[in-house]
Protein backbone atom coordinates (compact mmCIF):
# COMPACT_ATOMS: atom_id res chain seq x y z
CA UNK A 1 0.00 0.00 0.00
CA UNK A 2 1.19 3.48 -0.82
CA UNK A 3 1.30 6.44 1.48
CA UNK A 4 -1.40 9.03 0.90
CA UNK A 5 0.13 11.42 3.43
CA UNK A 6 3.85 11.91 3.88
CA UNK A 7 5.00 14.42 6.44
CA UNK A 8 8.68 14.95 7.16
CA UNK A 9 10.19 17.18 9.80
CA UNK A 10 7.23 19.54 9.77
CA UNK A 11 7.41 22.58 12.02
CA UNK A 12 4.81 25.25 12.59
CA UNK A 13 4.70 28.33 14.77
CA UNK A 14 2.03 30.86 15.54
CA UNK A 15 4.33 33.83 16.09
CA UNK A 16 6.49 32.95 19.08
CA UNK A 17 4.47 29.86 19.89
CA UNK A 18 6.00 26.69 18.43
CA UNK A 19 2.91 24.47 17.90
CA UNK A 20 4.23 21.56 15.84
CA UNK A 21 7.73 20.22 16.32
CA UNK A 22 9.58 17.95 13.87
CA UNK A 23 6.49 15.98 12.92
CA UNK A 24 7.20 12.81 10.91
CA UNK A 25 4.07 10.97 9.85
CA UNK A 26 2.99 8.66 7.07
CA UNK A 27 -0.55 7.53 6.45
CA UNK A 28 -1.26 4.56 4.17
CA UNK A 29 -4.24 4.39 1.86
CA UNK A 30 -7.13 2.78 3.70
CA UNK A 31 -5.63 3.39 7.12
CA UNK A 32 -7.54 4.93 10.03
CA UNK A 33 -5.28 7.09 12.17
CA UNK A 34 -6.61 8.55 15.38
CA UNK A 35 -4.75 11.46 16.93
CA UNK A 36 -5.15 12.07 20.64
CA UNK A 37 -3.69 14.60 23.02
CA UNK A 38 -4.56 17.36 25.44
CA UNK A 39 -6.25 20.48 24.11
CA UNK A 40 -3.67 22.90 22.78
CA UNK A 41 -1.25 20.07 22.00
CA UNK A 42 -1.34 20.87 18.26
CA UNK A 43 -3.37 17.90 17.03
CA UNK A 44 -6.02 20.02 15.26
CA UNK A 45 -3.34 22.24 13.77
CA UNK A 46 -1.63 19.14 12.37
CA UNK A 47 -4.62 17.93 10.40
CA UNK A 48 -5.46 21.49 9.32
CA UNK A 49 -1.99 21.67 7.74
CA UNK A 50 -2.83 18.65 5.58
CA UNK A 51 -5.49 20.49 3.58
CA UNK A 52 -3.75 23.83 3.79
CA UNK A 53 -6.11 25.56 6.21
CA UNK A 54 -2.96 26.25 8.20
CA UNK A 55 0.38 27.06 6.65
CA UNK A 56 3.46 25.41 8.09
CA UNK A 57 6.93 26.87 8.37
CA UNK A 58 9.48 24.18 7.54
CA UNK A 59 9.59 20.54 6.46
CA UNK A 60 7.76 18.73 3.69
CA UNK A 61 4.16 17.70 3.27
CA UNK A 62 2.98 15.51 0.40
CA UNK A 63 -0.67 14.58 0.03
CA UNK A 64 -1.58 11.98 -2.57
CA UNK A 65 1.53 12.78 -4.53
CA UNK A 66 1.00 16.54 -4.48
CA UNK A 67 3.55 18.53 -2.55
CA UNK A 68 2.25 21.39 -0.45
CA UNK A 69 4.99 23.93 0.11
CA UNK A 70 5.60 25.73 3.39
CA UNK A 71 3.79 29.08 3.72
CA UNK A 72 0.89 28.01 1.56
CA UNK A 73 2.75 27.20 -1.63
CA UNK A 74 1.01 27.30 -4.99
CA UNK A 75 -2.72 27.84 -5.22
CA UNK A 76 -2.87 25.05 -7.79
CA UNK A 77 -1.44 22.39 -5.50
CA UNK A 78 -3.69 23.62 -2.73
CA UNK A 79 -6.80 23.34 -4.91
CA UNK A 80 -5.86 19.87 -6.11
CA UNK A 81 -5.30 18.64 -2.58
CA UNK A 82 -8.52 20.14 -1.27
CA UNK A 83 -10.53 18.38 -3.96
CA UNK A 84 -9.16 15.07 -2.76
CA UNK A 85 -9.29 15.68 0.97
CA UNK A 86 -12.58 16.06 2.82
CA UNK A 87 -12.86 17.73 6.20
CA UNK A 88 -15.38 17.57 9.02
CA UNK A 89 -15.23 20.32 11.62
CA UNK A 90 -16.04 20.44 15.30
CA UNK A 91 -18.66 23.14 14.70
CA UNK A 92 -20.13 21.43 11.58
CA UNK A 93 -19.81 24.66 9.54
CA UNK A 94 -22.84 23.88 7.41
CA UNK A 95 -23.99 26.74 5.18
CA UNK A 96 -27.03 28.15 7.01
CA UNK A 97 -28.47 29.92 3.96
CA UNK A 98 -28.68 26.70 1.92
CA UNK A 99 -30.91 23.68 2.36
CA UNK A 100 -29.29 20.41 3.38
CA UNK A 101 -29.52 19.22 -0.22
CA UNK A 102 -27.89 22.43 -1.53
CA UNK A 103 -25.15 22.18 1.08
CA UNK A 104 -24.18 18.83 -0.39
CA UNK A 105 -24.71 19.79 -4.05
CA UNK A 106 -22.64 22.98 -3.95
CA UNK A 107 -19.09 21.66 -4.29
CA UNK A 108 -19.78 18.87 -6.83
CA UNK A 109 -21.54 21.42 -9.06
CA UNK A 110 -19.08 24.30 -8.62
CA UNK A 111 -15.86 22.34 -8.49
CA UNK A 112 -16.55 19.23 -10.56
CA UNK A 113 -19.12 20.75 -12.89
CA UNK A 114 -21.67 18.08 -12.04
CA UNK A 115 -25.18 18.70 -13.38
CA UNK A 116 -27.88 19.78 -10.96
CA UNK A 117 -29.90 16.60 -11.40
CA UNK A 118 -26.89 14.40 -10.89
CA UNK A 119 -25.75 16.36 -7.82
CA UNK A 120 -29.22 16.19 -6.33
CA UNK A 121 -29.41 12.41 -6.81
CA UNK A 122 -26.02 11.98 -5.30
CA UNK A 123 -27.00 14.21 -2.34
CA UNK A 124 -30.01 12.01 -1.65
CA UNK A 125 -27.94 8.86 -1.79
CA UNK A 126 -25.38 10.32 0.60
CA UNK A 127 -28.05 11.45 3.06
CA UNK A 128 -29.48 7.94 2.94
CA UNK A 129 -26.05 6.60 3.67
CA UNK A 130 -25.64 8.76 6.80
CA UNK A 131 -29.14 7.84 7.92
CA UNK A 132 -31.11 11.05 7.32
CA UNK A 133 -32.56 10.56 3.87
CA UNK A 134 -35.78 12.35 4.76
CA UNK A 135 -34.17 15.68 5.75
CA UNK A 136 -32.90 16.87 2.37
CA UNK A 137 -35.08 19.95 2.10
CA UNK A 138 -34.70 21.22 5.63
CA UNK A 139 -32.30 23.97 6.60
CA UNK A 140 -29.34 23.22 8.88
CA UNK A 141 -30.80 25.11 11.84
CA UNK A 142 -33.85 22.82 11.75
CA UNK A 143 -31.70 19.78 12.50
CA UNK A 144 -30.17 18.47 15.73
CA UNK A 145 -26.42 18.70 16.24
CA UNK A 146 -25.94 15.02 15.45
CA UNK A 147 -27.93 15.34 12.24
CA UNK A 148 -26.00 18.46 11.25
CA UNK A 149 -22.71 16.69 11.71
CA UNK A 150 -23.93 13.77 9.60
CA UNK A 151 -24.90 16.25 6.86
CA UNK A 152 -21.38 17.70 7.13
CA UNK A 153 -19.94 14.22 6.61
CA UNK A 154 -22.22 13.67 3.61
CA UNK A 155 -21.18 17.07 2.21
CA UNK A 156 -17.50 16.12 2.41
CA UNK A 157 -18.17 12.67 0.89
CA UNK A 158 -19.94 14.27 -2.07
CA UNK A 159 -16.54 15.25 -3.44
CA UNK A 160 -15.48 11.57 -3.33
CA UNK A 161 -12.39 12.34 -1.29
CA UNK A 162 -9.42 9.98 -1.04
CA UNK A 163 -8.81 11.07 2.54
CA UNK A 164 -11.16 12.34 5.25
CA UNK A 165 -10.01 14.60 8.07
CA UNK A 166 -12.12 14.78 11.22
CA UNK A 167 -11.36 17.63 13.62
CA UNK A 168 -13.02 16.71 16.93
CA UNK A 169 -16.26 15.80 15.16
CA UNK A 170 -18.20 14.97 18.33
CA UNK A 171 -16.83 17.58 20.74
CA UNK A 172 -19.64 20.08 20.16
CA UNK A 173 -22.41 17.49 20.42
CA UNK A 174 -24.76 16.69 23.26
CA UNK A 175 -23.76 13.32 24.72
CA UNK A 176 -26.80 11.48 23.36
CA UNK A 177 -25.86 12.45 19.79
CA UNK A 178 -22.24 11.35 19.86
CA UNK A 179 -23.13 7.75 19.06
CA UNK A 180 -24.96 8.42 15.81
CA UNK A 181 -22.00 10.37 14.41
CA UNK A 182 -19.46 7.77 15.52
CA UNK A 183 -21.63 5.07 13.88
CA UNK A 184 -21.36 6.84 10.54
CA UNK A 185 -17.60 7.19 10.94
CA UNK A 186 -17.27 3.54 11.94
CA UNK A 187 -19.17 2.57 8.79
CA UNK A 188 -16.91 4.75 6.66
CA UNK A 189 -13.84 3.10 8.14
CA UNK A 190 -15.31 -0.32 7.43
CA UNK A 191 -15.81 0.66 3.78
CA UNK A 192 -12.11 1.36 3.55
CA UNK A 193 -11.99 5.17 3.70
CA UNK A 194 -8.64 6.60 4.68
CA UNK A 195 -9.28 8.68 7.77
CA UNK A 196 -7.39 10.93 10.15
CA UNK A 197 -9.42 11.61 13.24
CA UNK A 198 -8.68 14.03 16.06
CA UNK A 199 -10.90 13.01 18.94
CA UNK A 200 -11.33 12.57 22.65
CA UNK A 201 -13.47 9.46 22.14
CA UNK A 202 -11.06 6.83 23.40
CA UNK A 203 -13.55 3.98 22.93
CA UNK A 204 -13.88 4.86 19.27
CA UNK A 205 -10.11 5.14 18.92
CA UNK A 206 -9.55 1.72 20.42
CA UNK A 207 -12.21 0.09 18.28
CA UNK A 208 -11.74 1.73 14.88
CA UNK A 209 -8.16 2.97 14.67
CA UNK A 210 -5.44 1.06 12.89
CA UNK A 211 -2.98 3.35 14.57
CA UNK A 212 -3.15 5.80 17.46
CA UNK A 213 -0.88 8.81 17.72
CA UNK A 214 -0.38 10.73 20.92
CA UNK A 215 0.77 14.33 20.59
CA UNK A 216 2.21 16.20 23.52
CA UNK A 217 3.14 19.88 23.24
CA UNK A 218 3.44 19.71 19.46
CA UNK A 219 5.49 16.52 19.31
CA UNK A 220 4.48 12.97 18.48
CA UNK A 221 5.61 11.13 21.60
CA UNK A 222 3.88 7.82 21.09
CA UNK A 223 2.38 5.93 18.19
CA UNK A 224 1.24 2.39 17.57
CA UNK A 225 -1.67 -0.01 17.43
CA UNK A 226 -4.54 0.98 19.75
CA UNK A 227 -4.01 -1.93 22.16
CA UNK A 228 -0.37 -1.09 22.45
CA UNK A 229 -0.89 2.64 23.05
CA UNK A 230 -3.80 2.23 25.44
CA UNK A 231 -2.66 -0.86 27.37
CA UNK A 232 1.11 -0.58 27.40
CA UNK A 233 2.05 3.04 26.68
CA UNK A 234 5.82 3.46 26.59
CA UNK A 235 6.07 7.18 27.25
CA UNK A 236 5.28 8.43 30.73
CA UNK A 237 3.44 11.45 29.28
CA UNK A 238 1.12 9.13 27.40
CA UNK A 239 0.54 7.19 30.61
CA UNK A 240 -0.29 10.39 32.50
CA UNK A 241 -2.64 11.60 29.75
CA UNK A 242 -4.45 8.28 29.47
CA UNK A 243 -4.89 7.93 33.20
CA UNK A 244 -6.46 11.40 33.24
CA UNK A 245 -8.90 10.80 30.39
CA UNK A 246 -9.74 7.16 31.08
CA UNK A 247 -10.30 7.51 34.81
CA UNK A 248 -13.58 9.41 34.57
CA UNK B 1 -45.24 88.78 24.49
CA UNK B 2 -48.44 86.81 24.43
CA UNK B 3 -48.84 84.26 21.67
CA UNK B 4 -52.05 84.38 19.71
CA UNK B 5 -50.91 81.64 17.36
CA UNK B 6 -53.31 78.92 16.27
CA UNK B 7 -52.60 76.22 13.70
CA UNK B 8 -54.17 77.15 10.37
CA UNK B 9 -55.34 73.86 8.85
CA UNK B 10 -56.50 75.54 5.67
CA UNK B 11 -53.05 77.03 5.10
CA UNK B 12 -51.49 73.59 5.58
CA UNK B 13 -53.86 71.93 3.12
CA UNK B 14 -53.43 74.72 0.56
CA UNK B 15 -49.66 74.22 0.63
CA UNK B 16 -49.78 70.49 -0.21
CA UNK B 17 -50.00 70.66 -4.04
CA UNK B 18 -47.10 73.08 -4.27
CA UNK B 19 -44.98 71.12 -1.79
CA UNK B 20 -45.70 67.85 -3.57
CA UNK B 21 -43.88 69.18 -6.63
CA UNK B 22 -40.71 68.72 -4.56
CA UNK B 23 -41.39 65.07 -3.82
CA UNK B 24 -40.19 63.70 -7.19
CA UNK B 25 -36.85 65.48 -6.67
CA UNK B 26 -36.47 64.19 -3.15
CA UNK B 27 -37.29 60.66 -4.30
CA UNK B 28 -35.19 60.78 -7.43
CA UNK B 29 -32.11 62.13 -5.66
CA UNK B 30 -32.52 59.62 -2.83
CA UNK B 31 -33.10 56.65 -5.09
CA UNK B 32 -30.46 57.52 -7.69
CA UNK B 33 -27.92 58.51 -5.06
CA UNK B 34 -28.47 55.42 -2.94
CA UNK B 35 -28.35 53.08 -5.91
CA UNK B 36 -24.98 54.50 -6.96
CA UNK B 37 -23.96 54.58 -3.29
CA UNK B 38 -24.72 50.88 -2.99
CA UNK B 39 -22.50 50.11 -5.98
CA UNK B 40 -19.71 52.28 -4.52
CA UNK B 41 -20.25 50.70 -1.11
CA UNK B 42 -19.88 47.16 -2.41
CA UNK B 43 -16.84 48.12 -4.46
CA UNK B 44 -14.98 50.02 -1.74
CA UNK B 45 -16.23 47.81 1.07
CA UNK B 46 -14.77 44.75 -0.62
CA UNK B 47 -11.58 46.58 -1.55
CA UNK B 48 -11.16 47.60 2.08
CA UNK B 49 -11.10 43.87 2.93
CA UNK B 50 -8.52 42.99 0.31
CA UNK B 51 -5.24 41.44 1.39
CA UNK B 52 -3.30 43.72 -0.95
CA UNK B 53 -2.47 47.05 0.65
CA UNK B 54 -2.50 48.97 -2.64
CA UNK B 55 -6.17 48.07 -3.10
CA UNK B 56 -7.11 48.43 0.55
CA UNK B 57 -5.46 51.77 1.11
CA UNK B 58 -7.35 53.86 -1.51
CA UNK B 59 -10.63 52.35 -0.32
CA UNK B 60 -9.88 53.30 3.26
CA UNK B 61 -8.94 56.81 2.15
CA UNK B 62 -12.24 57.21 0.27
CA UNK B 63 -14.25 55.96 3.26
CA UNK B 64 -12.47 58.22 5.74
CA UNK B 65 -12.74 61.32 3.53
CA UNK B 66 -16.45 61.04 2.79
CA UNK B 67 -17.39 59.92 6.28
CA UNK B 68 -15.24 62.54 7.91
CA UNK B 69 -16.51 65.64 6.09
CA UNK B 70 -20.04 67.11 6.22
CA UNK B 71 -22.30 66.21 3.31
CA UNK B 72 -23.19 69.91 3.08
CA UNK B 73 -19.55 70.76 2.39
CA UNK B 74 -19.36 67.90 -0.10
CA UNK B 75 -22.30 69.13 -2.14
CA UNK B 76 -21.10 72.75 -2.04
CA UNK B 77 -17.71 71.56 -3.22
CA UNK B 78 -19.23 69.54 -6.06
CA UNK B 79 -21.67 72.27 -7.14
CA UNK B 80 -19.55 75.39 -6.73
CA UNK B 81 -16.01 73.99 -6.66
CA UNK B 82 -15.86 71.29 -9.30
CA UNK B 83 -17.06 73.47 -12.22
CA UNK B 84 -13.78 75.41 -11.89
CA UNK B 85 -11.97 72.16 -12.51
CA UNK B 86 -14.31 70.81 -15.17
CA UNK B 87 -14.65 74.11 -16.98
CA UNK B 88 -18.44 74.02 -17.06
CA UNK B 89 -21.40 74.14 -14.69
CA UNK B 90 -22.93 71.09 -13.03
CA UNK B 91 -26.70 70.70 -12.80
CA UNK B 92 -27.94 71.05 -9.20
CA UNK B 93 -29.71 67.66 -9.38
CA UNK B 94 -26.57 65.98 -10.70
CA UNK B 95 -24.51 67.50 -7.90
CA UNK B 96 -27.13 66.36 -5.39
CA UNK B 97 -27.17 62.77 -6.64
CA UNK B 98 -23.38 62.69 -6.71
CA UNK B 99 -23.21 63.94 -3.12
CA UNK B 100 -25.65 61.30 -1.85
CA UNK B 101 -23.84 58.60 -3.83
CA UNK B 102 -20.37 59.50 -2.57
CA UNK B 103 -21.50 60.09 1.00
CA UNK B 104 -23.75 57.05 1.41
CA UNK B 105 -21.17 54.98 -0.51
CA UNK B 106 -18.64 55.63 2.26
CA UNK B 107 -21.04 54.53 4.99
CA UNK B 108 -22.26 51.55 2.96
CA UNK B 109 -18.63 50.47 2.47
CA UNK B 110 -18.41 50.12 6.22
CA UNK B 111 -21.71 48.23 6.32
CA UNK B 112 -20.37 45.84 3.67
CA UNK B 113 -17.08 45.37 5.50
CA UNK B 114 -18.84 44.74 8.81
CA UNK B 115 -21.32 42.35 7.20
CA UNK B 116 -18.62 40.27 5.56
CA UNK B 117 -16.45 40.23 8.67
CA UNK B 118 -19.38 39.10 10.80
CA UNK B 119 -19.57 35.73 9.00
CA UNK B 120 -17.82 33.07 11.08
CA UNK B 121 -14.46 32.00 9.66
CA UNK B 122 -15.58 28.37 9.73
CA UNK B 123 -17.83 29.15 6.75
CA UNK B 124 -14.84 30.16 4.67
CA UNK B 125 -12.85 27.15 5.85
CA UNK B 126 -15.70 24.80 4.97
CA UNK B 127 -15.90 26.27 1.46
CA UNK B 128 -12.15 26.08 0.88
CA UNK B 129 -11.92 22.56 2.29
CA UNK B 130 -14.52 21.43 -0.24
CA UNK B 131 -12.27 22.59 -3.04
CA UNK B 132 -14.04 25.85 -3.87
CA UNK B 133 -11.72 28.66 -4.88
CA UNK B 134 -11.47 31.75 -2.71
CA UNK B 135 -13.67 33.64 -5.17
CA UNK B 136 -16.31 30.90 -5.29
CA UNK B 137 -16.26 30.62 -1.52
CA UNK B 138 -16.82 34.32 -1.20
CA UNK B 139 -19.67 34.73 -3.69
CA UNK B 140 -21.59 31.53 -2.96
CA UNK B 141 -21.10 31.21 0.80
CA UNK B 142 -19.95 34.42 2.49
CA UNK B 143 -21.70 37.12 0.45
CA UNK B 144 -25.30 35.76 0.54
CA UNK B 145 -25.10 35.46 4.30
CA UNK B 146 -23.45 38.84 4.73
CA UNK B 147 -26.05 40.50 2.51
CA UNK B 148 -28.89 39.37 4.78
CA UNK B 149 -27.12 40.76 7.81
CA UNK B 150 -26.57 44.02 5.96
CA UNK B 151 -30.27 44.73 5.40
CA UNK B 152 -30.96 46.53 8.73
CA UNK B 153 -27.92 48.85 8.57
CA UNK B 154 -28.56 49.47 4.85
CA UNK B 155 -32.12 50.51 5.67
CA UNK B 156 -30.78 52.80 8.31
CA UNK B 157 -28.40 54.42 5.82
CA UNK B 158 -31.20 54.83 3.27
CA UNK B 159 -33.27 56.75 5.80
CA UNK B 160 -30.33 58.97 6.75
CA UNK B 161 -29.64 59.72 3.07
CA UNK B 162 -33.28 60.53 2.32
CA UNK B 163 -33.23 63.11 5.09
CA UNK B 164 -29.86 64.44 3.90
CA UNK B 165 -31.47 65.45 0.59
CA UNK B 166 -33.17 68.27 2.52
CA UNK B 167 -29.78 70.02 2.62
CA UNK B 168 -29.77 70.41 -1.15
CA UNK B 169 -32.14 73.37 -0.93
CA UNK B 170 -28.88 75.36 -0.55
CA UNK B 171 -27.92 74.67 -4.15
CA UNK B 172 -31.41 75.41 -5.39
CA UNK B 173 -32.70 71.90 -6.06
CA UNK B 174 -36.50 72.09 -5.96
CA UNK B 175 -36.92 69.28 -3.41
CA UNK B 176 -39.37 69.31 -0.49
CA UNK B 177 -37.59 71.83 1.74
CA UNK B 178 -36.82 74.19 -1.11
CA UNK B 179 -40.46 74.12 -2.21
CA UNK B 180 -41.44 74.94 1.37
CA UNK B 181 -39.07 77.89 1.53
CA UNK B 182 -40.40 79.30 -1.74
CA UNK B 183 -44.00 78.87 -0.61
CA UNK B 184 -43.40 80.50 2.77
CA UNK B 185 -41.79 83.53 1.10
CA UNK B 186 -45.23 84.36 -0.27
CA UNK B 187 -47.57 83.19 2.48
CA UNK B 188 -45.55 83.56 5.72
CA UNK B 189 -47.10 80.35 7.06
CA UNK B 190 -43.84 78.77 8.23
CA UNK B 191 -45.33 76.64 11.01
CA UNK B 192 -47.93 74.94 8.82
CA UNK B 193 -45.67 74.48 5.80
CA UNK B 194 -42.72 72.94 7.65
CA UNK B 195 -45.18 70.75 9.51
CA UNK B 196 -46.46 69.39 6.20
CA UNK B 197 -42.90 69.03 4.88
CA UNK B 198 -41.99 67.01 7.97
CA UNK B 199 -45.02 64.75 7.48
CA UNK B 200 -43.98 64.16 3.86
CA UNK B 201 -40.51 62.99 4.92
CA UNK B 202 -42.10 60.79 7.54
CA UNK B 203 -44.36 59.15 4.94
CA UNK B 204 -41.35 58.32 2.78
CA UNK B 205 -39.19 57.01 5.60
CA UNK B 206 -41.97 55.02 7.27
CA UNK B 207 -42.86 53.33 3.97
CA UNK B 208 -39.24 52.33 3.60
CA UNK B 209 -39.07 50.99 7.18
CA UNK B 210 -42.15 48.91 6.55
CA UNK B 211 -40.78 47.52 3.30
CA UNK B 212 -37.51 46.57 4.97
CA UNK B 213 -39.28 44.84 7.81
CA UNK B 214 -41.13 42.65 5.32
CA UNK B 215 -37.85 41.97 3.57
CA UNK B 216 -36.12 40.92 6.78
CA UNK B 217 -38.89 38.55 7.72
CA UNK B 218 -38.38 36.65 4.49
CA UNK B 219 -34.81 35.87 5.46
CA UNK B 220 -36.00 33.76 8.39
CA UNK B 221 -33.54 30.95 7.82
CA UNK B 222 -30.59 33.28 7.88
CA UNK B 223 -28.37 33.13 10.92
Amino acid sequence: MSNIVEIKQLNKSFGEHHVLKDIDLQVKTGEVVVIIGASGSGKSTLIRCINGLEEYNTGTLVVDGHGLEPHGGSQKALNTIRKEVGMVFQQFNLFPHLSVRRNIMLAPMKVKGMSQAQASDSAERLLERVGIGNQADKYPNQLSGGQQQRVAIARALAMEPRLMLFDEPTSALDPEMVGEVLDVMRELAREGMTMMVVTHEMGFAREVADRVIYIHEGRIVEEGAPDQVFDTPQNERTQAFLSRVLSH
Amino acid sequence: MESTFSFNWQAAIDAIPFLLKGAPYTLMISFGGLLAGFVLGILFGLLSLNRRWYLRWPATAYIEIFRGTPILVQVLFIFYGLPDLLGGPIEPVTAAIAAIALNSGAYISEVVRGGVQSIAKGQREAGLSLGLSRTQTFWTIIWPQALRRMIPPLGNQAIVSIKDTSLFSVIGVGELVRQGQVYIANTFTAFEVYFVVAIMYLIITLSLSLLLRLFERRGINAV
